[in-house]
């Protein structure tokens, strides 16, 4: 187990440090001076000059890269060109809407996949089953945004239950955060949900044809206790995949829902970022969006290792 | 204990069973013999009412008073696991991977609500002592895929047998496993049968199984029964004409004229073949297995030599490496004295499986000519498929066919026809043969001596299987843990064997008694 | 053979959009670029079938066109999936356990890592928005998803019989993964290949609803809706028609790799042969 777990982590850092340079490359390397870059045709020699110093672009290549690197694993993620301020401290900020959406959205998710994934496992070939693959079907084919759009007109237009907007911010209390995060919640785990639901209904179906549930029934498993008691732990298995997969998706439509719903949060930042050329932003956010997948991921490969007996000695 | 009337099985209309009529009495092992497709076991799973979907039964299954054909599926969960046990084929795939042994058999118990949790822990413990994995060598904590085959078969015979079901059905429970842990097996099936006072039904293909273990036996064929009795009684009468040519093909020896020469055609010298295994440590260096070593022998021309072994023994890697796709850590192999390569048209090769052996998408035309590979195709191809096919008793008209309008014994077959395409003058068959039932296998075996007669061929037979090495080599080698333990003539092998290895294999491997045999 | 239901209704729906699609390349029913503020906002009628937008522009005409941009963007994208990645997941499954295999997979947890709105905002960042952008936003993301189901698939083939024959018979593992491994992946990668378009799909209406697919004048539905967010409380029904256009383009999509699987799934043909 710690051996897998190791060298899963020696991996993923791996990855990490590839991304980084890529990331760094995109960035900094091939618009040639970001400095002039950020300041557009019009600005001055002396502006850029200044820029390049404010944003230690003097070194070389390798040595600002280092920089950077080594400025993020001290959390100094650089000053926003645009803003003033830390980026740490503009991330941090935005993180507080952005990290509790994913996560309303993935709960919600996986709480509305699970019991109707099995379900439709259970009622295999019956009207229940053809029901929720035709609801789920739909559900796949809804992009989020568009659904969330749907959402606002019916339930804050026309229904004044919730806002079609804005964040009033957690110092507003739990329960009025919560409300400003329920629909983009909710447009974003409906797809999400579907899609999960799907993979369960697979998952546990061909489960189900193992030889080990007939050994199971033969000692008088009901149809109910061999799903409950030994196809779902195996099923489990690849849906976590899938799990791992969807926080990249939810994490990319948490940046577009944001938009949708006027949020204060990182998606909102790195767009701000684009259109004003804050290279110092859009670098550090995509580095932390890439960092948050490859984090998730290795978790879900530690959670893959504890429901699989057979992988903590292999490998 | 219990009584089948005129049990009558279709499966979405189409008809499998047909008025199957026996009865199992308390302690006895009451045997079911047939070949694949005759039903045996879809008679076991109706009796368990564990059916596939689209399954209709009719008739009566009278177990103790009840008819089981027409319990509900509540009262059916009572009775499987506590009243009725069964064991599949499958050990590898028969146990659920992500739960630990013990849990898995204290489950018939907690199911049952037959005993707590702790109390039925215990309970599988004893279990698991009695089918010989005591917890002190096999800890319960441990997984399926720790142990091995027959391992998992023992776990689940514990499962099977932790209530004490007066009934145990066993459906060819150890057809996946090697000779000598098949005896095993068979041994503690037995020794439960007499301490516990159960009766077993032994489901399987292999007569010499139930001979050695049914007091009486039903034989199937095409979902009906043909014939029952006392097991003495059916083997000595054979009174059914399906009986009697599986019994005939059960032991069949081919007419052979082996014409071996002195000539070395396939020579091994001091091969070596190590395979590595995972690193235990993250920079330590990778361990090595050894999966041949030291293997020395020399196949003559026209020979036809055997390779018996057990799984695990390096029978299959020796073989790829005799056709030169892996490479060697030390030793050569030589054919006429040169070494062997890939492509060489004068060597050619036959798998077991019959259903893998060939790209489905490809006609048969094509599949018998790819080894014209290397050689290029000559100008009268066409004519030498034909030719080949009709060596293998299909037609030419064949060619045109995809290989799933086959059977399996016309699939092997086509993979011999294959083999001669080239004009070989060697071919290895990897367990050609042992996909086969007797019937179809007895068919190819006369087809293999036959061409052998013809071409002048040699044959290197790779098996686990005695009966083979007995009805085609000439002379066999005897594999064990990558070494060659023992090699000699045919005869002289299987009847005075000299390693205890050896002997241990001749010893396990079921037979018909031969006072049963007269007739044959 | 008789087709899946959902193949047929499947195919009915891709086809309507690919028809329409394809019409706008030789027509429309009003001219895309041209604004007109005087038939701003209309209902639907006989002269604007489906009603104008805020600039006059006809909306039939441009969700005629937006079927274009949607779909071309996901077909390139998954081109560029399949291109790069099969290859790779054949090289990968060829050569299995060796240095290769574990770059070309080691690769592909890299890419993973990076979802295609992270490409797309990289990229836009640097060389500003467009829709060769969101191709190649998608299409990269395409080529690990190609590669490791091409190599989950070749890898339980290579051991198969029929493929040790092959190698018996002297042929090179390149050739082996051309003349037997290809062809009987040919179906797995098709379904998938119906899959990675649909999301293809979505993936671009979400890019050009964030102002980093394509550009105007160009239509795109992404961007239309994106347009009528801004209407939404006084033309509620403004974002309707793109939307069903994407739902009903990515159902049919999704139907017909349904479809496709029941029709090509080997397990399912064994049973029926």
């Amino acid at each position: 187990m710690l051996r897998y777990a190791t060298l899963r982590f020696l991996s993923l850092t791996l990855s990490l440090i590839v991304a980084s340079v890529v990331i760094f490359a995109v960035i900094e390397v091939i618009p040639g001076d970001p400095a002039a870059f950020m300041l557009g045709m019009n600005a001055s020699p002396d502006t850029v000059a200044a820029l390049r110093a404010d944003l230690g672009l003097e070194g070389s290549v390798p040595a600002r890269y280092l920089a950077w690197v080594g400025g993020m694993l001290t959390g100094d993620f650089g000053t926003s060109y645009t803003y003033r301020v830390p980026v740490a401290d503009l991330v941090a900020e935005r993180l507080k809407v952005s990290l509790p959406l994913a996560a309303y959205a993935l709960a919600l998710s996986t709480l509305i996949a699970m019991p109707v994934g099995i379900l439709a496992a259970a009622r295999r070939g019956r009207a229940t089953d053809y029901g929720i693959m035709g609801a789920t079907q739909l559900g796949i084919a809804v992009p989020n945004f568009w659904f969330a759009m749907l959402l606002v007109l019916v339930f804050a237009i026309n229904l004044p239950w919730f806002s079609a907007g804005g964040f009033p911010g957690w110092e507003a209390g739990l329960w009025p955060g919560l409300k400003a995060l329920t629909l983009p919640a909710i447009a974003l785990a409906l797809p999400q949900a579907s899609i999960l639901a799907r993979v369960l209904r697979s998952a546990l179906i061909e489960t189900l044809e193992q030889d080990y549930i007939r050994t199971a029934r033969a000692k008088g498993l009901s149809r109910g206790q061999a799903l409950r008691g030994h196809a779902l732990r195996n099923a489990l298995i690849p849906v976590l995949t899938i799990l791992g997969l969807q926080f990249s998706f939810l994490l990319a439509g948490a940046i577009i829902i944001e938009n949708v719903f006027f949020l204060p949060g990182l998606g909102r930042l790195i767009f701000q970022g684009i259109t004003q050329r804050d290279l110092v932003v859009v670098e550090s956010v995509t580095m932390l969006l890439v960092f948050a997948v490859i984090a998730v991921t290795f978790l879900v490969d530690l959670a893959y290792a504890a429901a699989d007996p057979r992988l903590r000695r292999r490998r | 204990m219990i009584e089948v009337t005129d049990l009558t099985l279709g499966i979405h209309g189409t008809p499998i069973l047909r008025d199957v009529s026996f009865d199992i009495r308390p302690g006895e092992v009451f045997g079911v013999v047939g070949e694949s497709g005759s039903g045996k076991s879809l008679t076991a799973l109706s009796l368990m009412q564990l059916l596939p979907e689209g399954a209709q039964t009719s008739g009566r299954a009278i177990f103790d008073d009840i008819d089981l054909l027409t319990q509900s599926e509540r009262r059916m969960c009572a009775l499987r696991g506590a009243e009725i046990g069964m064991i599949f084929q499958e050990p590898m795939t028969a146990l659920n991977p992500v739960q630990t042994i013990g849990d898995q058999v204290a489950e018939t118990l907690l199911v049952h609500g037959k005993a707590g949790r702790a109390e039925a822990t215990q309970i599988a413990a004893e279990r698991l002592a009695r089918v010989g994995l005591p917890p002190e060598k096999v800890p319960l904590s441990r997984y399926p895929h720790e142990l091995s085959g027959g391992q998992r078969q023992r776990v689940a015979i514990a499962m099977a047998i932790a209530l004490r079901p007066r009934l145990l059905i066993a459906d060819e429970p150890t057809t996946a496993l090697d000779v000598t842990t098949q005896a095993q097996i068979l041994a503690l099936l037995k020794g439960l049968v007499t301490d516990e006072g159960m009766s077993l039904m032994l489901i399987t293909h292999d007569l010499a199984v139930v001979a050695g273990m049914a007091d009486r036996i039903v034989v199937m064929q095409a979902g009906q029964i043909v014939e029952s009795g006392p097991t003495a009684r059916v083997f000595q009468a054979l009174s059914h004409p399906y009986t009697r040519q599986l019994f005939a093909a059960s032991d069949h020896q081919p007419q052979r004229q082996p014409h071996v020469t002195d000539d070395p055609h396939l020579q091994m010298q001091g091969a070596v073949r190590d395979y590595h295994l995972p690193r235990r440590s993250l920079f330590g260096k990778a361990p090595t297995f050894r999966a041949v070593n030291d293997v020395t022998f020399t196949l003559r021309r026209g020979e036809s030599l055997g390779l018996v072994g057990e799984s695990g023994s390096g029978k299959s890697t020796l073989a790829r490496a005799v056709l030169g796709l892996e490479p060697l850590q030390a030793g050569r192999i030589l054919l006429d004295g040169a070494p062997v390569r890939a492509g060489d048209p004068r060597m050619q090769v036959v798998f077991q499986d019959p259903y893998g052996s060939f790209n489905p998408r490809h006609r048969v035309a094509r599949l018998v000519a790819e080894p014209f590979h290397t050689m290029g195709h000559p100008h009268d191809a066409d004519a030498r498929i034909a030719e080949a096919l009709t060596d293998v008793g299909l037609t030419p008209s064949d060619a045109d066919k995809y290989i799933h309008e086959f059977s399996g014994g016309q699939r092997q077959r086509i993979a011999i026809a294959r083999a001669l395409i080239t004009r070989p003058e060697l071919i290895v068959l990897d367990e050609a043969v042992s996909a086969l039932d007797v019937s179809v296998r007895a068919n190819v075996l006369d087809l293999l001596a036959d061409l052998q007669a013809r071409y002048g061929l040699s044959y290197l037979f790779i098996t686990h299987d005695l009966q083979v090495v007995r009805a085609i080599t000439d002379r066999v080698l005897v594999m064990q843990a990558g070494r060659i333990v023992e090699e000699g003539p045919t005869e002289r092998v299987l009847s005075a064997p000299e390693h205890p290895y050896t002997r241990d294999l001749i010893a396990a491997a079921p037979a018909i008694p031969a006072e049963w045999r007269n007739h044959a | 053979m008789r087709l899946p239901v959902q193949l047929i209704l499947g195919g009915v729906l891709a086809g309507l959009f690919l028809a329409l699609a394809l019409i706008s390349l030789v027509w429309t029913p009003h001219d895309v670029v041209a604004l007109s503020i005087a038939d701003r906002l209309q209902a639907p009628s006989a002269r604007f079938l489906l009603g104008t937008d805020h600039l006059g522009r006809d909306i039939l005409s441009m969700i005629m066109v937006g079927a274009r941009t949607s779909l071309a963007v996901a077909l390139v994208a998954v081109g560029i999936g399949i291109v790069v990645g099969v290859p790779l997941g054949l090289l990968a499954a060829a050569t299995r356990g060796s240095l290769l295999d574990e770059v070309v997979m080691r690769g592909n947890d890299l890419v993973f890592a990076f979802p295609s709105l992270v490409i797309a905002i990289l990229i836009t960042a640097v060389f500003g928005p467009s829709a060769v952008n969101a191709i190649i936003a998608i299409g990269i993301f395409n080529i690990p998803v190609f590669a490791r189901v091409t190599r989950g698939a070749a890898l339980s083939l290579w051991t198969l019989d029929y493929i040790l024959a092959a190698r018996v018979a002297g042929k090179g593992r390149a050739r082996i993964s051309v003349e037997h491994i290809l062809p009987n992946i040919l179906n797995l990668l098709i379904v998938q290949g119906t899959i990675q378009f649909s999301l293809g799909i979505l993936a671009e209406a979400a890019l050009s609803y964030v102002g980093l697919g394509a550009q105007p004048p160009t239509p795109s539905w992404g961007r239309m809706l994106a347009e009528a967010q801004t209407m939404i409380y006084t033309n509620p029904w403004l974002p309707v028609l793109p939307g069903l256009a994407i739902v009903l383009t990515v159902l049919g999509l999704n139907l017909m790799g349904d479809g496709l699987r029941d029709l090509l799934d080997p397990r399912l043909r064994r049973v029926r042969a």
